[in-house]
């Protein structure tokens, strides 16, 4: 072994080589903070848009950070041959697919009495025989009010309350509305929304678009809706205050199952996949993929659709995410609530005892 | 008899300084995905799953080979604790390598998520899916990838230590063959 010891390094060069190992050392150290976001409090990051539900709707741990309010249901998705030229996604192909979803009325609070909102949404996980799985989240409207995450967590810092007041200043909302004309549909389909008196009188639309992807890898851009048989889409207002959807559908379960039509508008050249604040003219082309049959429901308090993160890329081979910039957003944020409520799942147990229903 | 090596076996040093390369993009790769909501989000994510099984094969390869070849020995002037110091952070990189892959892939099968590798490759879940395992095994990756960020930052700065300050041929048995 060659152990002849090199010549002495001078203090100077020691010193002068001890900090060159320092600056590679922040160098790395910086580079990594700077990724993480640690250097720049400005960027948009998913725990900022959870916090800034918390601060909205106050934190109610163990529950969903958003679309709190909600009620677990069960059945199977039962396929037509209608969607297996645009898709390999084997939830088209086999004759049935067990699905777990859940209805939730689109607020922070778990306690908003069902008419705090005009709308219902309704998410919905399908677990494909082959272990992939698709998850989507949809709501009862046609458009998003925003098409980028930046403005939908403006949007969300509008609502916040004032910290002299205790409210939100009520011109803040029309003030961010009238710095965003792309809320314009939203806004004027909003105006004769009711909230419903049922979740099973409600067409769920995805709103953001995916592509299905067929045999030979052509991408086919898509959004899709589920539509109710029984009253092919007709919303019925509600009369009723507080607390009823879940009643509601509970009794119509137990009389017979619930059936929803899955289907799918394709989208033809110049239709846009990457903005949820437009609708695609109403004469594109639909076909129908299966039904949604739903048997059964359970409290989400221990239900099974309580511990499903419900994020819309989750996806089968044969779907695939858009260019939507909501998509990523949603998948990044309902992670970070994921977390939270998991870690808090414990304290669900005494939620309801020490809540009292608010007006 | 046969000497102890100089340095580090051929494979040995490839397994290192390709594992090095795949572990800090790694490293990045995480810290950056958690903190955006843009479509990086997405496609960082996609690296990571596939990326991370990757490193639990090499780091499984890793252990083999680090059992079956002679490693060069540390120099005999070191001070007992500087050559402890090495030792254990080897193994604690060793079991970090080894951990993290390992959590990511039960953290997921907690949440009940499928494992996708790619938009058809599916790995089978190694956990029931539960709320409380998922938050722990979460936290624990947030947790353990700091650590082993920490634990490579040191091993550089004792690498680079060893190369500038001392010069005494425990960077070059990592860096180069017995060719030379």
């Amino acid at each position: 072994m060659p152990d002849i010891s090199p010549p002495p390094l001078s203090p100077a060069s020691v010193v002068l080589r001890l900090g060159a190992i320092a600056v590679v050392v922040v160098v790395v150290a910086g580079a990594f903070a700077y990724v993480n976001g640690m250097l720049d409090p400005t960027r948009l990051t998913p725990k900022a848009l959870v916090d800034v539900l918390q601060v909205d709707n106050g934190v109610h741990p163990g529950f969903r950070r958003n679309h709190a309010k909600g009620v677990c249901v069960a059945g199977y998705f039962e396929s037509t041959d209608q969607a297996r030229a645009y898709s390999t996604a084997e939830v088209f192909s086999e004759a049935r697919t067990p699905i777990v979803g859940r209805f939730a009325l689109p607020t922070g609070n778990p306690y908003s009495p069902d008419t705090a909102a005009p709308i219902r949404s309704f998410a919905v996980r399908f677990t494909q025989a082959n272990g992939e799985q698709w998850r989507t989240g949809m709501n009862a409207m046609p458009v998003f009010p925003v098409g980028t995450p930046e403005a939908f967590y403006q949007l969300l810092q509008a609502g916040s309350p004032d910290p002299a007041t205790g409210k939100p200043n009520p011109a803040s909302v029309p003030k961010f509305f009238a710095a965003h004309p792309e809320a314009v549909p939203f806004l004027t389909w909003v105006k004769t929304a009711k909230p419903s008196a049922s979740y099973a009188t409600e067409t769920y639309n995805s709103i953001n678009a995916f592509f299905l992807v067929d045999a030979k890898g052509e991408r086919h851009a898509v959004r899709w809706s589920v539509v109710p048989q029984s009253t092919n889409g007709v919303s019925m207002p509600t009369t009723e205050t507080g607390d009823f959807l879940e009643k509601d559908l509970d009794q119509k379960l137990a009389a017979a199952p619930l059936r929803w039509d899955l289907k799918f508008t394709l989208a033809e050249a110049g239709d846009p996949t990457n903005d949820a604040t437009k609708a695609w003219p109403a004469d594109r082309h639909t076909i129908t993929a299966g039904t949604l049959v739903l048997q059964s429901s359970q409290p989400q308090m221990d239900g099974d659709c309580r511990d499903i993160n419900y994020d819309p890329l989750v996806l089968p081979s044969g779907i695939q995410g858009s260019d939507d910039p909501l998509l990523a957003a949603r998948s990044a944020a309902y992670a970070t609530s994921y977390l939270r409520r998991t870690s808090e799942v414990d304290q669900l147990k005494t939620a309801h005892a020490d809540q009292e229903p608010r007006p | 008899m046969k000497n102890p090596p100089e340095h580090f076996a051929p494979l040995a040093r490839l397994l290192h300084w390709s594992m090095a390369f795949l572990l800090i993009a790694m490293l990045f790769i995480g810290a950056g995905m958690v903190a955006s909501v843009s479509a990086r989000h997405e496609w960082l994510l996609n690296l990571h799953k596939p990326l991370g099984i990757a490193l639990l094969v090499l780091v499984i390869l890793r252990l083999f080979v680090r059992f079956s070849t002679q490693q060069p020995p540390l120099p005999s002037d070191l001070p007992a604790i500087q050559a402890l110091a090495a030792k254990l952070s080897h193994w604690l990189l060793y079991g970090l390598m080894l951990a993290m892959p390992l959590v990511g892939w039960a953290m997921l099968s907690a949440a009940g998520d499928p494992i996708m590798l790619t938009s058809s490759i599916r790995l089978p879940s190694i956990l029931a899916a539960d709320p409380h395992s998922f938050a722990f095994l979460r936290k624990a990756h947030f947790y353990l990838a700091y650590l082993l960020f920490l634990t490579v930052l040191v091993h550089l700065a004792a690498a680079l230590f060893h190369g500038l300050i001392r010069r005494d041929g425990v960077l070059e048995s990592m860096a180069r063959g017995d060719q030379d």
